[in-house]
Formats: C-alpha cells, structure tokens, sequence
C-alpha cells in the first residue's frame, strides 16, 4: 500500500503546498513585513529599529498626504464608474446582439493588452497633449483657434487614461454575467408587459449586477494605487497616493513611512469596498 | 378580412432565412377553448405560439385576437400572456414579487395589488410562498407561479408551450388535470403547445395536428383519434396498425379494399369518397382488434391469422405483436386483462386469428 492511499489527506496537503509555500513567501511573509515595518522608526544612525507610531501620525498629521489619499478613492471611482458605464454597451452589445463570432470580438477587445502598459500611457500623452491628436484635429477644424491646455495633466486625462486601460477588466466580467442571462426572462418581462428600457431596468441590469459589481471593484482596487499613469498625464493636481508610496520608498529612503502609507491605504481601500458594496446591496433592494 | 372566430390565423407562414417554419396555416380558435397545437419536434407549433406572443413577427399572414388585428403589435401591448417552457421565473425576486412583476405597470393601489397576486397564490394553492426564492421551488412549483404570474394579468388569451414537458410523469398527470381545472375557473382562452399526443388528448377541447410547418388536421380529440382523415394523424395519435391498399369497389354501405397483408377485406364508408382503384392507406387500431377463438361471440367481419411474435403486459392490458402469415409485417393487438385474460394470451397457443369488425376499418386518404 502506499503511502498516499494510506494517508490520504498527506495527498490533499502535497498538492496544496506549492501554492500555499507561493502564498506565504510571496504574499503573506512580505504584507507583514510591511506591517512590521511600518511600526518601526530608525533611532541612531546604526541601523538601530524601535517600535513607533511615529509614521502613522506624521500622516495623518500632514493635511497633504490625507488629502491625497482622499483624492486617490475618488479618482479610482471615477475610473471605475466610467469603465463600468462604457464597458456596459460594448459587453451587451456582444452578448445580445452578436450571433458569430463572438470570441473573435472579445480578443479584440482585449487587443490593446498586447501592447505595454507604458506605451499606452504615453500614447494618450501624444493624443491629449498641447500639440497632440485632439488639440490639432480641433485647430485643423476650426473650431478652436489656440490648443486647448487643459485637457492634460489633471485629473480628467487620469481618469480617461486609466478607464481606456482597465476597459477589457470591465467588459469581460460584464459579458459574461449577460451572456449568463435566459433569453426567456427578458422574454417573459415583454410578455408581461415591460418596454425594452423597464425590462432592461427590472430583469437585465439586475441579473447583470455581478458582473457590475465585480467590474467595479476589479478596476477601483487597483487602481487606487496606480503612480505611472498621475505621474506621466496627472500633472501636479493629479497626483495620487501611489506617488507618495513611491516617493517614501524612493527619493525619500524613509521605508517606514511608505509601509505606513500602504498599510492605511490598503485598509482604507477595504473599507471603501465594504461600504461600495453595502451600498450596491442597497439600491438592489430598492430597484426590485 | 375580419375575423369571426375569437383567434383567427390567417395564412400564416413564417420564414427563418431559407427554412420555412410555418406554411400558410389557418386557424380558427374559439373564446374559451382549451386549443392544443400537437406535433412532433420542429413540426413549428412553437413558431406559431410564439407568433400569437408578438416573439416572432409572420412572414406573411395575419393575426387576429378578439377581432383586433396583431401585427406591427409589441408582445408587451398584446391581450395575451405566456407560460414559457422552462417557466422563466425571475431568479432575482421571490414568488411574490414574479407574480406581481407584471402588475407594477399598471400602477395598481398597494392594497389592490397585494390582494390580486394573494388571490392568485390562492389559485395555485401556494398561499404560504410569497416569500420563497425560486430556487427553494419544485418543478411543479414553478410551474404553478409561472401560471399565476400569467393568469394575474387577466389576459384574454393564455399561451402555453410545453409546460408540462419538464415535470416526471405522476407529476404531469396531475398538472394535467389541475390546468384544465384551473382553465375552466378562469374561462381564459389557453392556447397550447405540446409534442405529447396522450397530454393533447386528456385536455383539449381541440386539437390541431402539425407536421412541417402545416396543420394537417383540426378536430376535438375524439374526433381526431377515432376518425383520423390522414395516414400522419392517425399514426401520431395512439397506435395504429397501418397497411398499404388500393379501392377494389364500392358495395352498399361498404367499400371492398385489397391489400397484400390482409387480404381483400370490406370497410365502413366514412366521411371521405373514395373512388374505384384509389391508393389509400387502411388503419386499425390495436384496441379494435380481437383474438379469434371458439368463444368469439362478436360479429367478425374480417379476419387474419399469424403467429405470435411478443407480449408486452401493462398490468390492466396486454399488447400483442402478431407476424402475419406470408408477410413481413407485424400487426399490434391490444387486449384487456380481464379475468386474467393477458396472461392466457401469453401462455396460449403461438398460432392465432386476428379479427376486426367492419366499422373499426379506417380508410386515409395519402397512401
């Protein structure tokens, strides 16, 4: 007999311990030494640790670092709303009302993907920017005659940059909660006398709300931490809390005070989270 | 044209690309029928179901309920409702909330609205269930609420596909009974769909009988079983023992009929004409048939003999195959087991005498 007939829960744990070792080394080990660290603060200059609040009142302390955090949850659910509304045609759209070739649609969606995240990044730099695609179309137009400056670096071009490159993240969840959808439901709804705009309302948008909802929290997650995109389109207003983690890791050397500003970003991400979701939860009820 | 009859089909045909689903049908239902559409798989009784819906729009043809014409008429804005075949309860709302889905429009008091979906929860005997989800729900649960959430919308006409289909079998001979119960409480018009002949027989006033797109009978289902006008619709309603034949004469009240299984035998003359040296079909059905013996007592007008092949026992009857003598061909006797009559049958002498009275003789036309 051997051993794994013998022992058959050894067998469970053998094939669960790659992951689980994957897990712990590259996951759990390095969140509590950012935790760790995040409590410490350097004494002298000989490499001497002591436990410390420190770092988490200097952040809260200084109205900048708060504010910004602040304006990284809003930023993101913007980004995440706005994925979410454009992404909900196009995944109806294939879900509905394409007969064939419906994957071949779906890669395309997909098809910027192939492309690195930079590049992307700086292509809106080239299509927003003072002498970019849109500023130059509207000139050669005449519609206006000097370019337009503020349509880079703010908050806008952060959220359209970031909404372009999480769209695929939105969409496919999306199609997938409507392509789940029984024709007959939608069906039944007209029979029982809805339009096509309150059956959307009271049988599709409903049955969908999965998909929405894990479109949203796809995008909003993690986004919140994204520092290319407000460091290259954001300009100085569109600065997010990414940038100050960055910033803390980087130029500033000060490790502890960006494993702060991780932890409480983290926590505050989860919190927003739960609220989304309660709220969600919420206007379910009502809409039914 | 404007329709007499309570539902009028006129020249209904319904084209999907090359395929034609529905061939001209006309068909004229009547206020307060139960109307069964029966046919096989793909014969499109469905397409024409969903047609009287407002799902699919006629290829050509016109559609009249209640004397109002339906075409260009969104499924939302027609005076009918429909029991979908896998009942399509809203997995999001609960019994209540789907039975009441299809009031919220018409913006019904509060009070108004719970009192008219209760009384509907009564209907389907479901009082206790306003507030289950539809997954803690049966089959015949479903099922129910799916007919209420149609019924509560007093629609003038009730379309049903299938809605037995996906029951097991005790289940769907009480559902059976219950509908049309429930269909002669309300007095809606139910217009319904089914492939099972047996269903369409038990609970129709009539029935019409599709095959490929056309209807090739209309009749009630005695009608229809007894008297069958083509060789399709008596083969597809119950069992039947069909053979191939030609007209020899016509003698009185009878005509004679040769074929090469039973010989020249003499059948009733029924409502069609047939003229002299016609191919038709001759049908029997298994029950019409008797096992010839020395007790016989009923009149025999014709008879066959053969050789037992098979028995098949139900309990209160037995079918028996019989090879007729110099044929190939098997004939299907159905007997009943009274006084252990079956089992003498089976235990019997293999060789037997099958005969018919004259008047059980059907003769089809489409040999």
């Amino acid at each position: 007999m051997s051993l794994w007939t013998r022992f058959p829960l050894l067998k469970g744990y053998a094939l669960v311990s790659p992951a689980v070792l994957l897990m712990v080394l590259a996951l759990i080990s390095p969140l509590l030494l950012l935790v760790g660290i995040s409590f410490t603060v350097e004494t002298g200059s000989n490499d001497e640790w002591a436990f410390s609040l420190a770092n988490y009142e200097f952040f809260f302390e200084k109205s900048h670092y708060v504010n910004s955090l602040g304006r990284s949850i809003l930023i993101s659910t913007m980004v995440a709303c706005a994925t979410v509304l454009l992404a909900y045609p196009a995944a109806y759209f294939i879900a509905f009302h394409v007969q064939q070739n419906k994957m071949l649609w779906l890669i395309m969606i997909t098809l910027p993907f192939w492309t690195s995240y930079l590049l992307r990044v700086f292509s809106w730099k080239l299509v927003l920017g003072y002498n970019g695609v849109v500023n130059s179309g509207l000139m050669w137009l005449e519609l206006i005659k000097q370019p337009l400056d503020y349509i880079l670096y703010n908050t806008n071009a952060v959220v359209l940059t970031l909404a372009h490159a999480w769209a695929a993240f939105a969409i496919l969840p999306i199609y997938v909660s409507l392509q789940k959808i029984d024709k007959s439901l939608i069906e039944a709804a007209y029979d029982l006398g809805e339009n096509r705009f309150r059956t959307f309302m009271r049988v599709t948008l409903p049955l969908s709300m999965p998909g929405v909802v894990a479109a949203l929290l796809l995008v909003f997650i993690p986004t919140v931490g994204d520092y290319v995109t407000p460091k290259l389109v954001g300009g100085p207003k569109g600065l997010m809390i990414g940038n100050l983690i960055q910033a803390a890791f980087g130029r500033l050397d000060n490790w502890p005070l960006g494993a702060a500003i991780s932890v409480i970003s983290m926590v505050t991400v989860t919190l927003v989270v739960c609220l989304y979701l309660y709220g969600i939860d919420r206007a379910r009820r009502l809409m039914v | 044209m404007p329709a007499s009859s309570f539902i009028s089909i006129q020249d209904v045909s319904k084209h999907f690309g090359s395929i034609v689903a529905v061939d001209d049908i006309d068909v004229e239902i009547n206020r307060g029928e139960f109307f069964a559409l029966l046919g096989p798989s793909g014969c499109g009784k469905t397409t024409l179901l969903r047609m009287l819906a407002g799902f699919e729009i006629p290829t050509r043809g016109e559609i009249f309920i209640d004397g109002e014409q339906m075409s260009g008429v969104a499924p939302y804005r027609r005076p009918v409702n429909m029991v979908f075949q896998n009942y399509a309860i809203f997995p999001h709302l609960n019994v209540f909330q789907n039975i009441a889905f299809g009031l919220r429009k018409d913006r019904l008091a509060g009070d108004e609205l719970k009192t008219r979906v209760n009384n509907a929860l009564s209907l389907i005997k479901m009082k206790e269930f306003g507030e289950r989800k539809p997954e803690e729900l049966s089959g015949g649960q479903r099922q129910r609420v799916a007919l209420a959430r149609a019924l509560v919308k007093n629609p003038k006409v009730l379309l049903l596909d299938e809605p037995l289909g996906a029951l097991d079998k005790s289940l769907r001979e009480q559902m059976q009974l219950e509908l049309r119960q429930l269909q002669k409480i309300v007095g809606v018009t139910f217009v319904f769909v089914t492939h099972d002949q047996e269903e369409a027989l038990t609970m129709s006033d009539r029935i019409a009988v599709m095959s490929a797109g056309k209807v090739l009978e209309v009749g009630s289902p005695d009608d229809l079983y007894e008297r069958p006008q083509t060789r399709f619709v008596a083969e597809f309603l119950g069992t039947m023992n069909v053979f191939d034949g030609s007209v020899h004469a016509r003698d009185g009240d009878s005509y004679i009929v040769d074929t090469r299984d039973l010989g020249r035998i003499r059948a009733g003359v029924g409502a069609q004409e047939f003229s002299d040296g016609e191919k038709i079909s001759v049908a029997l059905r298994p029950e019409n048939l008797k096992i010839v013996n020395s007790q016989t007592s009923e009149d025999i007008d014709g008879s066959v003999s053969g050789v037992m092949s098979n028995t098949a026992y139900f309990g209160n009857s037995a079918q028996v195959y019989v090879t007729l003598d110099g044929s190939e061909q098997a004939l299907v006797v159905s007997i009943q087991n009274q006084d252990g009559a079956a089992s003498n049958v089976a235990h019997g002498s293999r060789d037997i005498t099958i005969g018919w009275s004259r008047s059980s003789v059907l003769l089809l036309k489409d040999a």
